[in-house]
C-alpha cells in the first residue's frame, strides 16, 4: 500500500522512517520524497500485511499520515485514450485494455509524475 | 455482312448483363449461312464489368436512401476481406468507413467578429492571449494550433482556444489597429462566444497523414518533442495513426477521394478541399486539406492539447467514407495492421534527415513493444485508437440512419507530387568553421589548484579534463573551482568535475550547438572527434559573434555566463524550428 508521509519542522531532524523499520522490520520502500530544511513530504510502499502497525507508530511519532487510495487520479472527461503516457511509466502501471481504453493499476504506481507531464491532454493528476 | 435484331428469348447465364439491343452486337451471315456473332466493344465492356464487379455512388446513395446500404468499419473489413476475399466482400459491402483522431498540427479555423461601432480594423488580434493571424480583412482572422498564449505559454494555445470555442466558452477578445478614416478606432477588449461569431470555418492545411514515422531516441538525455517525450537510450518510442483505420491507406490510390469528398470531421460534415500541405503520396506519405463549420462541431472529437515543452496542437477527429464501386477498391479496404510499415527514426539526431533504425508494422507497435537493437522498447500511440474507432462507427451509424451520403470528388488529389526540403541559399555554418582550435586541458588526477592555475593564464572558464589516454572524461568550470574553494572542498578534480559532458562534433551546425547551450544553459562546449579526444572548443560568444557577422551588426560584448550546469534542472524553452522534418 502507498502511503503518504509528512513531516512538520519539529520533528523533521528525527530518524523516523529507518527506526520504524527497525521496529516493525517492515520492507519499505522509498517511492518519492521532498525534503527541505522545514519540511518534508515522503511517499512509501509498504506491505499490506504490516501496513496497520506501520501506520500506527508514524502517526505515535508525530508524522501526518494519509493512505494514498489513488495515487494518480484520471480525468475521464479529460482523457482520449491516446496512451502517451503509457511508454513513459518506468513500471507499467498504465496499459490499453482490450478496447483501446486506458487503464491505471493504482497499486504499481508509485508518484513519480512521468506520465503527468507525458499526458497532452492535462488528464492526469496526484491525488 | 448485315445486321440483325436478335430474338428477345435468347437467354444468358444469371450475372452477364443483358443483351440490349442491335448495337450491343452483331450477327454475320453470308448468303443465309451462319456465320458467328461478334459483341459490340460496349457490350465487351458491360460483360467485363460484369465479372469485375462495378457498383456506382448513385446505386449506394440510392440503397442509403431506402435503408438497405451495407456498411462497415475499415477494422471490420479487413476481416471480411481476408475471409471472403476481395470479389465476394465488394459485393457484400456498399462503404467502409475509416477514422483517425490524432494531433494534426496543422489545424485551425477562420472567425469572423462582425464590426464594432465605431469600426476597427484589427491588425493583430487576442483571443485568450492567442494571437491569431489578422492580416486579412477588418473583422477575419484565422487562429492557428500552435499558437502559444502570450500569458501562459505553452500550457495553452491555439488549439485549446478552438476547443474552447466549440465548448460554447466565453473568449476574452483584444485587438489593435492602426486607425484610417474608416476603421477608425485603434483598441477593442470584448468577450465573445462561438455564437456571437458570423462565421467560425475549421480550415485544415494538413491533416490525416496517411502514416507516420516513428520516434525514439538514443541520446542520454530525455527529449521532449512534437512526438512526446522521448526517454534516454531509446527507454521508449512513440508513433501516431490509425494503421488499418488510416483513411488514407483505405484508398491509397484516390479511386473514391478528392476534391470535394464529403468527410466526417471532428463530429459534423466536413469537406477536403485539395491535397495537404506537404503531400508525398509515392512515399504513402499522402495528406488532406479539409474543411468544416467550426459551429457545428464537438468536443468529444476535437481538443487541444500540449505536448510537454514543445507545444500546443489540436486533436482532430476525422473519417472518410470509401465507397465500394469495385473489387480493387473492396481489396484496398481490406489492408492489415501487418500491412502497413513504417519507420523508427532516431530524434537523437537533430537534423532534417533522421537515422532510420528500422522498418516497423502498425501490427508490432500496437503490439506495445518492439524490438530495438535485441532490446524490447515500450511503445505509445500519441493518436487514440479507441477515438478513431468512434469515429469510423460514428460516420458507419450516419450513412446507415439515412443521414450522410456519398460524394463523388470533383477532381482526383495529385497522385506525383513530391516533398521537398526548404532552399537554402546560404550554407549554415558548421562548428569547426567557428571553434577556437587553441584548448588547453587537463589530465585527471590533478588538484583543484593546478585547474585554477591553468584557467588563470588561459583567461577562460571552462576546462575539459582528459584520460590517460586522451578521451575526455569531465569538464571544469571557474564556477565548479569557486563553489569547490568557498566549501572548502579541495578535492581532487574527478570529484569536483561534471562528467555528462555535453559535447560538440565538428561537422554539427552551429544552431545546433546554440540550442544545446540554451537548453543547458551553459556557456562553452568541447568539440570531440568518434575517439572523444578534445579538438576543440565553441563558446556562446564565438556563436553570437557569427550570428552578429550574418546580420551585419557589430555585438556588444556579452556577458560570460559561468554556470555550467544547473544539474538535472532544465529550464522550460522556447520551441525551436527542428530542421524541415514533417509534422503531424
Ligand atoms: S506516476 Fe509514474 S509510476 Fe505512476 S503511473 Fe505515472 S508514470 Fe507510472
Ligand atoms: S496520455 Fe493522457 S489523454 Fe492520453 S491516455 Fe494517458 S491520460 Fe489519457
Amino acid at each position: 500500500m502507498k502511503i503518504l508521509l509528512r513531516f512538520t519542522p519539529e520533528i523533521i531532524q528525527e530518524p523516523h522512517i529507518a527506526e520504524v523499520i527497525l521496529e516493525t522490520g517492515a520492507k519499505l520502500n522509498i517511492d518519492r520524497a521532498s525534503i527541505d530544511a522545514v519540511s518534508g513530504e515522503v511517499v512509501i510502499d509498504v506491505p499490506d500485511e504490516k501496513c496497520d502497525k506501520v501506520i500506527k507508530l508514524f502517526r505515535s511519532r508525530g508524522v501526518v499520515v494519509s493512505v494514498l487510495e489513488h495515487p494518480i487520479v484520471l480525468d475521464e472527461d479529460e482523457c482520449v485514450q491516446c496512451g502517451a503516457c503509457i511508454s513513459v511509466c518506468h513500471i507499467k502501471a498504465l496499459s490499453f485494455k482490450e478496447d483501446w481504453s486506458i487503464t491505471l493499476d493504482e497499486r504499481r504506481c508509485n508518484q513519480c509524475g512521468a506520465c503527468i507531464t507525458a499526458c497532452p491532454h492535462r488528464a492526469l493528476e496526484f491525488s | 455482312m448485315i445486321i440483325v435484331t436478335p430474338r428477345p428469348q435468347w437467354t444468358l447465364p444469371g450475372s452477364m448483363p443483358r443483351l440490349d439491343s442491335s448495337s450491343d452486337f452483331h450477327l454475320h451471315q453470308s448468303n443465309g449461312r451462319y456465320l458467328g456473332i461478334t459483341v459490340s466493344y460496349k457490350y465487351y465492356i458491360k460483360l467485363l464489368l460484369c465479372i469485375m464487379f462495378e457498383r456506382s455512388i448513385d446505386e449506394i446513395n440510392q440503397k442509403i436512401k431506402d435503408g438497405s446500404v451495407h456498411v462497415v468499419t475499415a477494422e471490420q473489413m479487413t476481416e471480411i476481406v481476408d475471409e471472403l476475399g476481395p470479389k465476394d466482400a465488394a459485393r457484400e459491402v456498399d462503404v467502409v468507413t475509416t477514422g483517425t483522431f490524432g494531433a494534426m498540427c496543422s489545424s485551425g479555423a477562420f472567425l469572423n467578429f462582425g464590426h464594432s461601432d465605431p469600426p476597427i480594423k484589427m491588425q493583430r488580434v487576442w483571443l485568450n492571449d492567442v494571437e491569431a493571424y489578422a492580416g486579412l480583412a477588418a473583422a477575419d482572422a484565422y487562429i492557428g494550433a500552435t499558437q502559444l498564449s502570450e500569458s501562459r505559454g505553452m500550457e495553452y494555445g491555439g488549439g485549446h482556444v478552438i476547443e474552447d470555442l466549440v465548448a460554447h466558452k466565453s473568449i476574452h477578445l483584444r485587438a489593435i489597429a492602426y486607425g484610417t478614416d474608416c476603421y477608425p478606432r485603434k483598441n477593442i477588449e470584448t468577450t465573445i462566444t462561438i455564437d456571437d461569431l458570423n462565421q467560425a470555418i475549421m480550415m485544415n492545411p494538413r491533416n490525416a497523414y496517411q502514416r507516420y514515422n516513428v520516434a525514439t531516441n538514443s541520446s542520454d538525455r530525455t527529449l521532449y518533442t512534437y512526438m512526446g517525450t522521448l526517454l534516454p537510450n531509446c527507454g521508449n518510442a512513440t508513433y501516431c495513426g490509425a494503421g488499418a483505420l488510416s483513411p488514407l491507406y483505405n484508398d491509397p490510390d484516390f479511386g473514391t477521394i478528392g476534391i470535394g469528398t464529403k468527410i466526417f470531421l471532428c463530429g459534423t460534415t466536413g469537406y477536403i478541399t485539395g491535397e495537404g500541405t506537404q503531400h508525398d503520396p509515392q512515399n504513402d506519405f499522402a495528406t488532406l486539406m479539409v474543411l468544416g463549420n467550426l459551429k457545428e462541431m464537438s468536443r468529444e472529437f476535437l481538443r487541444g492539447a500540449t505536448f510537454y515543452r514543445y507545444g500546443t496542437t489540436l486533436y482532430v477527429g476525422l473519417g472518410i467514407p470509401v465507397p465500394i464501386l469495385n473489387e480493387n477498391i473492396a481489396k484496398k479496404t481490406g489492408i492489415s495492421d501487418a500491412d502497413i510499415v513504417t519507420n523508427v527514426l532516431d530524434y537523437a539526431s537533430p537534423r532534417r534527415t533522421r537515422p532510420t533504425l528500422r522498418k516497423v508494422s502498425y501490427e508490432e507497435l500496437k503490439s506495445g513493444v518492439i524490438e530495438l537493437d535485441g532490446k524490447e522498447v515500450r511503445t505509445s500511440p500519441l493518436s487514440s485508437f479507441f477515438m478513431a474507432r468512434k469515429v469510423a462507427s460514428t460516420l458507419k451509424h450516419w450513412i446507415e440512419r439515412g443521414e450522410f451520403t456519398i460524394s463523388q470528388p470533383i477532381e482526383k488529389l495529385p497522385t506525383d507530387t513530391v516533398f521537398r526540403p526548404m532552399k537554402q541559399i546560404k550554407e549554415t555554418p558548421l562548428v569547426k568553421d567557428v571553434m577556437s582550435r587553441k584548448v588547453t586541458t587537463i589530465k585527471k588526477g590533478k588538484s583543484i589548484e593546478d585547474a585554477a592555475k591553468l584557467i588563470m593564464k588561459g583567461q577562460f572558464t571552462h576546462l575539459p579534463v582528459i584520460s590517460e589516454d586522451d578521451r575526455l572524461i569531465g569538464i571544469i568550470t571557474a564556477w565548479d573551482i569557486s563553489k569547490a574553494v568557498a566549501q572548502a572542498k579541495y578535492d581532487k578534480l574527478d570529484r569536483t568535475m561534471t562528467r555528462r559532458v555535453i559535447t560538440a562534433t565538428l561537422d554539427e551546425p552551429i544552431d545546433v550547438t546554440a540550442r544545446k547551450l540554451e537548453k543547458y544553459n551553459i556557456s562553452a562546449l568541447p568539440v570531440i572527434d568518434k575517439n572523444r579526444k578534445v579538438i576543440g572548443m565553441i563558446t556562446s560568444d564565438d556563436i553570437s559573434k557569427l550570428i552578429a557577422k550574418r546580420r551585419g551588426f557589430t555585438p556588444r560584448k556579452s556577458k560570460i555566463s559561468w554556470a555550467q550546469k544547473p544539474k538535472g534542472f532544465c529550464p522550460i524553452e522556447t520551441p525551436k524550428e527542428e530542421g524541415g522534418s514533417r509534422e503531424p
